[in-house]
């Protein structure tokens, strides 16, 4: 049974969102569920530091032994920062998909965006857990 | 859609958290948690898998041998004694492979193991080639199979298995023996030392159990693949099938030519095309950068023309990725894969990429 943290927000392409509450920065990466589909990760592509994207914009690339898959930018905004350490250890997405595994934050455009995304319960919903 | 088929060893491996998924009709595990791990396992010490869906079949008869000698294309003649094993394609009248199997010659005459996905169409293949031979064949589905892969393997098999170590230690590469009901061979799909056992099938979880409580790593079809693509060996419906010759399919030393009077299924179709001049190989593709090659991608050779991934995936050994592909015969030591719409630089090698835990090609 995958993990689906009640503090996070989520999408249907499978990213989970955090805000922090100091600066309004999302936190933005790939279930639990996702990386159990996808399997071993031996690879990702991050967006670029800077990069205006809409909600549903390419953002990335994830690659495990099984197959490929794009990282869709959850919400509307400007990519502040990327997981460099994520593109050297590509597992961390799959050992702690909601920590170390993390793959780029992103400032949103609109910040009530946010408060729009599933919560745990919808997303669980979603993914039949 | 008739309900998976499963193995003796199912309870088994969902007891061992195996992640069971649907190949070719039969509910088996991909891996127990991570295909890395499973693969680095059998590099460097020891892994088993569950080949109980690949079908042995038992050939007697007066004309074993002869109807063997016509049936696939490598010659039995050269089992020089019991046990031995040989590797062969067993093509149709276009030259085109039904099936890729291992044979060994036993004292009752032959043991041939073919793959689960085709063994029905092998079966009924088989079974019109017997027209005008004194051949019986029975399918051993009492029998499961286990294959023990990696460089510890033979050791922590004879561990748990005292009473077979005498034998197994005696045995060649590409060498099998009974060991009562139980028949052991020193073959495998991983490009590492190993065994593959065929058991009652009632005594497989027994034997599973003691493996792992020896040290044996269950692994699931994911570490298979990527095991076998580094040993650069083939696998059926994805590096060759009824369409593909055997000659472009990196199989010509599996074709014994000699003596010219054996007139096996296919041989005057492989001739013809070998007369007319071959349009394919088979090469190794390395991508050293970051993506993966996969099944089914194109691969642009510039000025020579076009050939497609057979197999591709990420070598969990080598860190990058791989490929088996079948190329134009004009392609050089470089080519170009159309990876999710840019054409990629890939090298072009000579097969394997891996023996032994080791790096071998170029």
């Amino acid at each position: 049974m995958s993990n689906i943290p009640s503090d996070l927000k989520y999408v249907a392409s499978h990213e989970w969102l955090r805000l922090s509450a100091a600066d309004g920065v999302v936190t933005v990466g790939i279930t639990d569920h996702a990386q159990e589909l996808l399997g071993d990760i031996v690879f990702v592509e991050l967006p670029q530091v800077g990069a205006q994207l809409a909600a549903e914009d390419q953002a990335g690339v994830v690659e495990s032994v099984k197959a490929a898959s794009d990282v869709y930018s959850p919400i509307a905004g400007e990519v502040v920062e990327v997981n460099a350490t994520l593109e050297a250890e590509p597992q961390l997405a799959n050992t702690d998909p909601y920590g170390q595994g993390w793959f780029f934050k992103i400032r949103p455009a609109n910040p009530a965006d946010y408060d729009a995304l599933m919560d745990a319960a919808a997303y669980a919903t979603e993914v039949g857990a | 859609m008739t309900a998976p088929k499963r193995t003796p060893l199912f309870e088994e491996h969902l007891a061992a958290n195996g992640k069971m998924v649907d190949f070719a009709g039969w509910e088996m595990p991909i891996h127990y948690g991570s295909q890395l791990k499973e693969h680095e396992f059998v590099r460097s010490d020891a892994g088993m898998f569950d080949v109980s869906h690949m079908t042995v079949v038992d050939i007697t008869g007066a004309d074993a041998k002869t109807w063997l000698q016509k049936l696939i294309a490598n010659d039995v003649s050269k089992l020089g004694f019991e046990g031995k094993a040989l590797y062969s394609g067993m093509l149709n009248e276009q030259g085109g492979v039904v099936d890729d199997l291992i044979v060994y010659l036993t004292a009752y005459g032959y043991r041939m193991v073919i793959n689960a996905g085709t063994t029905e169409k092998d079966l009924a293949w088989m079974e019109r080639q017997k027209a005008g031979f004194d051949v019986s064949l029975k399918v051993r589905h009492d029998l499961a199979m286990l294959a023990v892969q990696g460089p510890n393997a033979i050791a922590k098999f004879c561990d748990v298995k005292p009473a077979a170590a005498e034998i197994v230690k005696s045995l060649k590469v590409f060498q099998g023996a009974f060991v009562g009901e139980w028949f052991i061979a020193r073959t495998g799909y991983t490009g590492e030392d190993g065994l593959e056992v065929m058991v009652p099938a009632g005594e497989i979880a027994a034997l599973f159990r003691a493996l792992v409580a020896g040290g044996v790593a269950p692994c699931g079809l994911g570490a298979r693949d990527t095991l076998r693509l580094e040993a650069g060996m083939n696998l059926y419906g994805h590096d060759m099938d009824e369409t593909v010759l055997p000659l472009e399919a990196g199989m010509g030393w599996t074709i014994a030519w000699e003596p010219a009077t054996r007139d096996f299924n296919g041989r005057k179709a492989l001739e013809a095309a070998k007369d007319a001049g071959l349009k394919m190989k088979q090469v190794g593709l390395v991508l050293e950068g970051r993506g993966v090659l996969r099944d089914g991608l194109r691969v642009v050779v510039p000025g020579v023309g076009e050939g497609v991934i057979t197999s591709g995936s990420f070598s969990p050994t080598l860190k990058h990725s791989i490929a088996i592909a079948r190329v134009p015969v004009g392609t050089g030591a470089t080519a170009e894969v159309d990876l999710r719409g840019t054409l990629t630089p890939v090298r072009v090698v000579k097969l394997p990429f891996v023996r032994n835990g080791k790096k071998v090609f170029e």
